[in-house]
């Protein structure tokens, strides 16, 4: 039976009250923008104690089974602490790619023995995962990926690289697509799905610099790696399937996650904020009427955004083409970001050149840095161009290029 | 972060959406939406009973004036079809002339016009626009003095939608220095008062309306305490009934993209496989979804509180950028054959500019908009 509204207000309350109470303080150092952008000790071990402390009071991964570890709740009850999270702007869950892609994936195809493996470990923290798509050569080309796994027994031989892998240093397990059958009929047809240990003889990470002159993500390199044959998830050749169904996870086309944000939010309130206090010609900023139609095109555009996941909830509303704003929702999120980020950066004048680190830079330099790392997400999971491609292809039903 | 933001949409208005969806798609073909381009009415009197039948025009009158007592958001399901079918009614003018005479109308306009329209029986319309063409409604040139109980009016009205056919018009005149709506049927409209402008969306007709002249009995003023809310209404309800009329029109717009870009071929692919194409397609239906996002979130809060004048200035906005942008890209994407006017991208361009500058431009709303929000 669902439960009354003045049930789930009453949930609300007790979630916000426990977040204002358990919300740890700002650390003395930044934090990373996001997930993909964890770069020192000490920014992990911040953020792991945060989400371990919150799945402990039980606000993650609440409607996932309980007998992995879940709440075993309605998926309201998440959907309310995600919003408190947001507004209140807690820190975001360090694990996502294990709350919000390999855990969905192993819930939805994994082995009895794979849940009980790694489901609960992933909604605590206690194992960091990360993901092994993306190589030196293949990226955008995802299919044509050529790190090798060779079947030896009760073992597969990895070899091979995958690049930008990000918390490849911190993690535990890694989601592995890999090429088991070079000589199948098709490039996609050869491609495997597996969940990799990451500690293993043979398998070494190098942490790479980002733009932003901080450190975040890593190049993975498998040499000779033996890793157990039940790491296979889906059987062998179906690999390509098994990467589609985990990028629907991640780029949010599909439910199933545990819940949690997976960057820092950003309002446009705060740009406001900022356009008051910087000037131009002696006067504040947010006097320019330039400036104020930038400001309004940017609240339109953050209030469009959520509105459309508003509409997701009214299928009458969305029945021509139910997968438009899911399967569009981290291109347009993603680039709206990186250009509020560059307006604010545009709004400093003179003082936009100084950068992080500067005693005097605005901010602490967070919007330099922001919108430097806002190309995370324009880029990751897909780039923004790909994801264009996919809108026009599979919602407009264009051909193919 | 803001409050929460909800889309009521009811199982009523899902069916209303449908039935207006199917009712648009199958009356309004692109053909006969060409061939009323060339009639003087502009629209097929048929199909004008036939909404009738389905009780549209009194959709939003009170039930005591024999309609269905609903509000005006309850229009939006239906004329968003009608935009997207380019179908040709005056729905939308004799909506908005009822909505002023029910919050406006002295009590024996009310029982005299409101019964009629439900029934589908009159059309009325508004004069609203005049020659300087400012959208601030209450910038009035026209004028009206009262002498021995008798109305006269001076000036001329613009863009009067279906003065022609229209049983009633309530035409805006500046009174004692204030805004005043006074009602004038068919009898006091004189002989050769209405000329047909040449207007850039053909699918409609408007008059200039030349009031000089016209002298009527002072019980055809409207109540002029109310006269105000009564234009603000107006306002409100054609930025919420045209940003339908856009949501409609760029879904219709993208029909028409869509279709060619899947069916004409160069350099032996269809070019709708050219990334060139394809990627700003794509812009375009995300374009779409915050313009129809925006407009079901302005009808849900329409009759609401203030915020409804945020959401619908966003509305408007953002559907009129979005609409003028896909009608010009519409034109680009079909080569040489969009450059004529047998290609159906025109018709729609055309819509969007008429769309875009009634009631305010996109500019025009977010310089308010800054206002309220800054
Ligand atoms: C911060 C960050 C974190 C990341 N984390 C991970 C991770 O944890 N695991 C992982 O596996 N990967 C990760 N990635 C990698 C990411 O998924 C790839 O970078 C991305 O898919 C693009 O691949 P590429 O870098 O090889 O660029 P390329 O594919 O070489 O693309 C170069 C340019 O060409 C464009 N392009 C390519 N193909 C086409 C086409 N068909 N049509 C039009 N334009 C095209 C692209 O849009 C891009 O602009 C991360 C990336 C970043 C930036």
């Amino acid at each position: 039976m669902s439960e009354s509204e003045a049930e789930l207000d009453r949930f609300r309350e007790e979630v916000k009250q426990w977040f204002e109470k358990n919300t740890p303080p700002p650390p003395d150092f930044i934090l990373p923008d996001s997930f993909m952008e964890v770069g020192t000790d000490a920014q992990f071990h911040y953020l792991r104690d945060w989400q371990q402390k919150v799945y402990q009071a039980g606000y993650l991964g609440m409607s996932w089974p309980a007998e992995y570890g879940g709440g075993g709740k309605p998926l309201m009850h998440q959907n309310i602490v995600d919003a408190e999270m947001a507004r209140l702007k807690v820190p975001f869950m360090i694990n996502t790619i294990g709350l919000n892609w390999a855990g969905p994936l192993i819930l939805h195809s994994g082995t009895e023995e794979q849940k009980q493996a790694y489901i609960k470990k992933i909604l605590s923290a206690e194992e960091i995962w990360c993901q092994g798509f993306s190589e030196p050569d293949h990226g955008s080309d995802l299919g044509n990926a050529q790190t090798r796994a060779v079947k030896d027994g009760d073992e597969y031989i990895i070899n091979g690289s995958k690049i930008w892998t990000s918390l490849g240093d911190y993690a535990a397990h890694m989601i592995l697509l890999a090429r088991t059958d070079p000589d199948a009929k098709s490039k996609h047809a050869g491609l495997s799905f597996f969940l990799s240990p990451m500690r293993s003889p043979g398998i070494e990470t190098r942490p790479i610099k980002k733009l932003t002159g901080e450190y975040g993500f890593c190049q993975t390199f498998f040499n000779d790696a033996r890793i157990p044959a039940d790491c296979l998830i889906g059987k062998e050749g179906e690999g390509w399937q098994v990467a589609m169904t985990t990028l629907a996870f991640e780029r949010g086309a599909v439910g199933g996650q545990a819940g949690g944000q997976s960057s820092i939010a950003i309002e446009v309130a705060e740009v406001v904020e900022l356009a008051r206090h910087v000037q131009r010609e002696g006067t504040p900023a947010i006097e320019d009427p330039l400036v104020r139609d930038q400001l309004v095109q940017f609240l339109m555009e953050e209030r469009s955004l959520r509105l459309n996941f508003a509409r997701i909830r009214v299928p009458a509303l969305t029945s021509e083409r139910p997968m438009s704003i899911p399967m569009s929702g981290k291109l347009m999120a993603s680039e709206f970001r990186r250009r509020l980020c560059r307006f604010a950066v545009s709004l400093q004048g003179s003082n936009a050149n100084l950068y992080m680190g500067d005693d005097d830079v605005i901010d602490r330099g967070r919007w330099q840095r922001s919108y430097f790392n806002a190309f995370s997400a324009t880029i990751g999971g897909g780039t923004s161009q790909i994801q264009k491609n996919i809108l026009g292809e599979r919602v407009l039903g264009l051909p193919k290029d | 972060m803001a409050k929460k933001l909800t889309i009521e949409f009811s199982e009523e208005q899902a069916m209303m959406l449908d039935t207006a969806t199917a009712f648009c798609s199958e009356k309004s073909p692109v053909a006969k939406v060409r061939a009323l381009l060339e009639t003087d009415a502009g629209f097929d009197a048929e199909i004008w009973s036939e909404i009738a039948g389905l009780g549209w025009q009194g959709l939003a009158i009170p039930e005591e004036f024999g309609g269905s007592g609903l509000g005006l958001a309850e229009l939006v399901p239906i004329i968003e079809p009608m935009g997207r079918h380019l179908m040709a009614s005056p729905l939308v003018p004799t909506t908005l002339a009822a909505q002023a005479l029910i919050t406006a109308g002295t009590a024996e306009q009310k029982q005299r016009w409101l019964p009629l329209i439900s029934a589908g029986s009159a059309i009325g319309t508004l004069g609203l626009n005049e020659s300087h063409g400012d959208w601030d409604l209450t910038n009035l040139i026209c004028e009206a003095s009262i002498a021995d109980g008798q109305i006269i009016l001076t000036g001329e009205k613009y863009f009067v939608a279906d003065a022609a056919v229209a049983d009633f018009i309530l035409v805006s005149v500046r009174l004692d220095g204030n805004p005043a709506l006074v009602l004038l049927d068919r009898a006091a409209i004189e002989q050769g008062s209405l000329t047909r402008e040449v207007i850039i969306d053909e699918t409609r007709r408007c008059y200039r309306f030349d009031l000089t002249g016209i002298s009527v009995a002072a019980s055809c003023l409207l109540d002029v305490e109310k006269t105000m809310a009564s234009l603000d209404l107006i306002t409100r309800a054609s930025w919420l009934l045209l940003s339908a009329e856009i949501a409609g029109g760029i879904a219709g717009v993208m029909d028409v993209m869509i279709e060619y870009l899947t069916t004409r071929k160069q350099f032996g692919r269809y070019i709708g496989a050219y990334q060139a194409l394809k990627h700003p397609m794509a812009e375009i239906l995300c374009q779409y979804e915050y313009s129809r996002s925006q407009l079901y979130y302005a009808a849900s809060i329409f009759d609401t509180d203030k915020e409804a004048e945020i959401a619908l200035r966003m509305s408007k906005a953002q559907g009129s950028d979005t609409f003028a942008h896909a009608g010009d890209r519409a034109i680009q994407f079909h080569g040489g054959f969009g450059f004529t006017y047998e290609c159906d991208a025109q018709l729609y361009l055309r819509r969007a500019n008429w769309c875009q500058y009634q009631y305010g431009d996109a500019h025009h709303h977010r310089r308010k908009l800054a206002d309220l929000l800054l």
